[in-house]
This record gives structure tokens, sequence and C-alpha cells, in this order.
């Protein structure tokens, strides 16, 4: 069952980034909007999702796994930010190139902080409504 | 095409998957070593297709198979992003700091060394 949901998940995630990949164009400047946006959103639903999970709903280990390892795992990419990254320098465009590795990573990490307070504020919120009833 | 992509995702996500559970198997550490492997070994990867591809070595599906479905499913951020608020989480700062810049340092590097290889 594991190995289906990773299978679904994975499947719809990437083309779903293949997908969006080609929807959104590059900013005139040569920022790869694309895959930023992509990983800011992977991230935010991941420190969420599996915040979520961990205190308010309980899941089956194949849905964990279906939508946080498959799906979310497979529509985020390090590769492609490498390789974006590493032509951004080729063209000489250094600025761009620290600009997209700094948005990427630091943005990153506090959408991911931020879908952990999310879940946490949800699950809190709950809690109070319960106690108060 | 599609379906070719599709696949080469399935096939990433596998091998990410299998991977971590065997990295997690063989000792548990502070430092998220199996997506660290993968996204460094997945960076390297795309940037040799990515060199093929745009010299016209492969054709259009073997890229878009390989490099947009396998190793775009291969490595992933969100984790990489999760992981690092995990050691944040347990006050392991330096790790945490240190997860962030070796991954970005390595991955570049590994895709510049893939991309002049192709």
């Amino acid at each position: 069952m594991n190995a289906i949901a990773l299978a679904v998940g994975a499947f719809i995630g990437t083309i779903l980034r293949y997908e969006m990949e080609k929807w959104i164009e590059p900013l005139p400047n040569g920022l790869p909007e694309g895959t930023l946006v992509i990983n800011w959103i992977g991230c935010l639903f991941l420190g969420w999702f599996f915040t979520i999970i961990l205190f308010r709903f309980t899941v089956p280990l194949s849905v964990r796994t279906g939508v946080g390892t498959g799906f979310t795992g497979a529509f985020t990419t390090f590769s492609t930010f490498s390789v974006e990254t590493i032509n951004l320098i080729k063209k000489h465009q250094y600025s761009l190139a620290l600009s997209y590795v700094l948005l990427s990573v630091l943005c990153g990490v506090l959408l991911a902080v931020a879908g952990y307070y999310i879940a946490k504020y949800q699950f809190n919120k709950v809690n109070r409504e319960r106690n108060a009833s | 095409m599609i379906i070719l992509i599709g696949a080469g995702g399935i096939a990433g996500a596998y091998c990410r998957y299998y991977f971590g559970k065997w990295v997690f198997s063989k000792r548990v550490t502070l430092f998220p070593l199996a997506t660290f492997i993968i996204n460094i070994s997945g960076s390297f990867l795309l940037g040799l297709l990515y060199s093929l591809h745009i010299q016209g070595d492969i054709p259009d599906w073997c890229w878009l198979m390989l490099g947009t479905g396998f190793c775009g499913a291969y490595t992933t951020f969100s984790t990489f992003g999760y992981e690092t608020i995990q050691l944040l989480e347990k006050k392991k700062i330096g790790f945490a700091f240190a997860y962030i810049v070796l991954s970005v340092i390595f991955g570049l590097l590994f895709a510049w060394l893939g991309m002049d290889l192709g």
C-alpha cells in the first residue's frame, strides 16, 4: 500500500511541477521564478502537513508517504535549483545567482517554519475550543 | 510524454524513499545524510543530462524522463526545508546552518562538475 501511494503521489507531483515550470516563465532579469515558487509552496505545505498529522489528525502511514514523500518530495526539486544557479553564474549574473540561492533557501526554511506554526495554531485552537465547551 | 515524465518521477521517488530507509537503518544520525547525498548526486546527474540535452546528444524524451522526471523527483527541496526546521526545533542551530550551507555548496559544485563532463 505504501509503495502504491508513493508512486501515485510522485506521479502527480512530478507532472504538476512539469506543467508549472512551463506555465511560470522566468522573470525578465532571468530569475527562475517557476522553480522558486514550486519550492516555496512545497516547503510551506510539508512544514504544515508533517506537523498537522503529528498533532491533529492521525493518518495511515501510506497517506504520509504518498502525500509527503511522494507528492511533495517529487513536486519540489533541488537538482533544477542547482543547475539553474550554475547557469546564472556561467552567464556572470553573480548577484542574481546569489539572490536566487538566498531566496530559495532562506524563504524556503521560513515558509517551512510558517507551515509548522500554522499547524500548531490550528491544533491549539481546537484544544481551546474543546476546553471552553 | 506525460507518462514518460511521470514514470521517471516514480522511479526517482522510489530511489529517494528506499535510499532514505537504508541510510536510516544504518544508524540514526543528527545530520540528514540521506537527503544530503540524494540532492548532491541528483544535482550532478541533472547537470550531466542538461549539458547533453543542450548539445543535442540525447533525444528530448530522454531529457524529460531522466532530467525533469527522475532527477526532479529524486532530489527534493521540501524535505530539505523540513529537516532544517527539525534541527532548529532540537536547538541544533549549528547542524541546521551546516546542513544548509553544505547542501548548497556541494549541490552547486556537483551540478557544475556534471555540466562540464556532459
